[in-house]
């Protein structure tokens, strides 16, 4: 995954769950995963297709989850927890949302599908091109994880602008720092608060 | 929630009543919670944009609140469809999905307004002000009408 695809995740996430729990959040861990997703706790799922492919976890414990929704609904304890499952995938779809807005006004054109709660404990193995980068969040809540596998759509982009793949994603985008990890790392050691 | 005037409607001095459209329950409640703190009242709620055309009908709102990435009908066809049906309708789209295609396409259709999530409840007062215009009335702390 590149740089371009990522950041506006994380400029979401940090944007949606501050207003949200109205304080700010900080990045804690990050790593490359590129064995199977093993599920944490509650998780929202959201499916993204066209120019960009893939999709992006939620995922937190369920404690976590239940005071996230108490606080953006500004309720008290216990909601239910089919309440606390829709909290959990309205915090996808927006994070999710906000960055494909960004994306969009890049030139990227795709669509997002209605989050969905994750019920199996594991998910398919990644691949090379699908390998996800996982983003954990430090909320005054508990530790929120962001899952993203994505990948460029290089057909889809070739047919419709009948351009080199190369020229269209250079194109479309800020220059790439020479390895996502890195750049991924560094940029999460500026945004934490 | 911070408090706000509340905003009635100015023929009958009513609370303005909202139809909201999200196959989020979360998001519709959390929007319900919103509306009370306006002073507006909750006309009918519908999960998806097929649901909002006949809820529209029966419940006929004064505004509908309406998301877009929805099953089965999405947020933009089912406003296009209501004003179809109800050229009076005032739907203003409530969606995390805020690029300009679709901003551009929902007000072609004949959204009023598009608003983006995270709601924030300062911005949609006054997003709801400025639609309702005229037929819309900011009451005053002592209860009597102020014109918005």
């Amino acid at each position: 995954m590149r740089m371009e695809l990522i950041q506006p995740f994380i400029n979401a996430a940090d944007a949606v769950l501050g207003q949200g729990l109205k304080t700010p959040t900080s990045i804690g861990n990050l790593s490359m995963e590129q064995e199977a997703y093993l599920r944490k706790g509650i998780a929202a799922l959201v499916w993204v297709t066209g120019d960009i492919e893939g999709r992006i976890i939620f995922d937190m414990d369920s404690e976590t989850a239940v005071r996230i929704a108490n606080r953006f609904l500004e309720t008290e304890p216990p909601e239910s927890n089919e309440l606390v499952r829709e909290a959990v995938c309205e915090m996808a779809n927006q994070v999710t949302g906000n960055a494909i807005a960004t994306l969009n006004d890049e030139g990227f054109h795709f669509r997002i599908h209605p989050p969905t709660t994750l019920t199996a404990e594991q998910g398919s193995k990644g691949t090379e091109d699908t390998e996800a980068l996982v983003l954990c969040f430090e909320t005054c809540m508990g530790s929120v994880f962001m899952n993203i596998a994505l990948r460029y759509n290089v057909a889809k982009i070739q047919r419709r602008d009948g351009q080199t793949t190369a020229n269209v994603i250079d194109g479309c985008a800020n220059p790439a720092p020479a390895t996502a990890v890195q750049s991924v790392a560094a940029t999460a050691g500026n945004k934490s608060k | 929630m911070e408090h706000f005037a509340p905003v009635r409607r100015t023929k009958d001095g009513q609370p303005v009543r909202y139809l909201v459209v999200d196959d989020s329950v979360f998001a519709r409640k959390n929007l319900a919670r919103i509306i009370e703190a306006f002073g507006g009242q909750m006309a009918g709620e519908a999960a998806d944009g097929l649901t909002a055309i006949s809820e529209y009908s029966r419940v006929n709102p004064d505004i509908v609140l309406m998301d877009i990435t929805m099953p089965q009908m999405e947020g933009i066809e089912a406003a296009e469809k209501i004003m179809q049906q109800h050229p009076e309708a005032r739907v203003v789209m409530v969606s995390s999905v805020g690029y300009q295609e679709n901003i551009v396409a929902a007000l072609q259709r004949g959204a009023r307004h598009f608003v983006q999530k995270p709601v924030k409840a300062e911005v949609l007062y006054e997003v709801i002000k400025y639609v309702l215009g005229e037929d819309g009335t900011v009451a005053n702390a002592a209860g009597a009408g102020a014109g918005s």
